[in-house]
């Protein structure tokens, strides 16, 4: 069973194969991203991150944000300073909170027995079990200069995918000091990992450190990664291929 | 008959030349025509606004206006993207963000040296029978629409 949503402004696409599938699971999950949604939006005026910024004082912040905060100031500790959610003073948790709350999503799917399954939220997947077929769940990266394209499939069954990137840096961009030399920037990053919430947070930071993020997932263990830079090279971590689709 | 056609081909090239100017207003240039006639006869009638259209060197036809052009703000996931255009020399030479969603922002120049233990490939079209597809926050659209305005803007 598959259902879409279109929440916190992108879509979201679940499956689940398990016989026990049922509309209440299905239910419950949307609920929960809609709650997140209210909650940690910058883009709400209720949120309780627009509330913050507005200056909430920190007596009054719920349990739950102050645990999110204590992962973002964690995540930023364990990236060299590279994840930080407040920018020009202001909060915005969204580059925690998407992959925080697919994997509590997924929690959610699992307290119910549920085995087999995916959620996906705007390129960001957490993976359960297997698919219809009885096999890993195959992932393809999308090619951020053509995005009709998948450029490498990987199959995962526990595991965490995220791509941290644009298509933005997929444009050419001239550098305007050295004539016609083309900048060589990072189009995108996958990082596979334990799980999505994990994967999705040191995405985001090895993306912002340019070529050298590459190496700073080359350096945590159990996370893989795929560069994908302006000149249409890939760049591999030593392990990632034993994720990568082989001719069967 | 010579005469009638040339006639006519100086008419013609004059309305084109009008025209021409009425849309973009300076710096335009008319290459050299085949026909010194007809380019005499159509520069005349403009010497009030280029006369300084000969020493230009920007291409008249797809030329954009230097200068900075700040685009619309864009609406992409997460957040908005608004770009700022500079044209230097009649073309595009940077584009910088003035919005853009936090959640993929942060990007820091960082020294870009070779990366020797890790594999290198070259990007290869698979198949696209996949159960999910990773791909970035699609922000492409917005850019477009932003960047479109902005040159836009550069046109006029």
């Amino acid at each position: 069973m598959k259902r879409t949503w279109l929440i916190m402004g992108m879509p979201i696409n679940v499956v689940i194969e398990d016989e026990a599938a049922d509309e209440a699971a299905f239910r419950e999950v949307r609920d929960y991203f809609h709650y997140v949604d209210d909650q940690y939006s910058p883009y709400k005026p209720g949120s309780e991150v627009s509330k913050i910024n507005a200056g909430l004082p920190k007596s009054k912040w719920t349990t739950e944000m102050k645990t999110v905060l204590k992962l973002c100031q964690q995540t930023k500790d364990q990236t060299g300073g590279y994840f930080d959610v407040f920018r020009c003073g202001r909060l915005d948790p969204s580059g925690l909170v998407k992959g925080w709350a697919i994997n509590n999503a997924a929690r959610l799917l699992k307290k119910r027995g549920l085995k087999n399954f995916y959620i996906e939220a705007g390129g960001d997947i957490q993976a359960s079990g297997r698919n219809d077929q009885g096999r890993p769940w195959s992932v393809g990266i999308r090619n951020p200069f053509n995005r009709d394209e998948i450029v490498k499939v990987l199959n995962v069954t526990t595991e965490g995918v995220a791509t941290s990137g644009t298509y933005i840096r997929g444009q050419h961009i001239y550098d305007p000091v050295n004539g016609h030399a083309e900048i060589k920037d990072v189009a995108s990053l996958t990082v596979i990992g334990p799980n999505i919430y994990d994967a999705d947070r040191f995405a985001t930071a090895a993306f912002a450190m340019g070529q050298a993020g590459i190496r700073f997932i080359e350096s945590l263990k159990g996370y893989e990664a795929y560069m994908i830079t302006s000149d249409k090279l890939a760049t591999l971590t030593g392990g990632f291929e034993r994720y990568a689709e082989t001719a069967a | 008959m010579k005469k009638a056609l040339l006639t006519g081909f100086v008419i013609v090239s004059f309305i084109v030349y009008s025209l021409h100017q009425r849309s973009d207003g300076s710096a335009v240039v008319i290459k050299p025509s085949s026909t010194p006639a007809a380019s005499q006869t159509a520069a005349a009638p403009s010497s009030n606004t280029s006369s300084s259209s000969t020493t230009s060197t920007v291409p008249a036809a797809t030329a954009y206006k230097d200068g900075r052009y700040t685009g619309s703000a864009a609406d992409a996931y997460y957040g908005f993207i608004q770009v700022l255009a500079v044209i230097s020399g009649g073309k595009l030479t940077d584009v910088q963000f003035l919005q853009y969603p936090n959640d993929r922002s942060n990007s820091v120049a960082i020294n870009s040296q070779a990366m020797p233990y890790l594999k290198q490939e070259a990007l290869q079209a698979q198949g696209a029978n996949v159960n999910i597809v990773s791909g970035a926050t699609d922000s492409s659209q917005a850019f477009i629409q932003s960047l479109s305005s902005a040159l836009d803007k550069a046109k006029s």
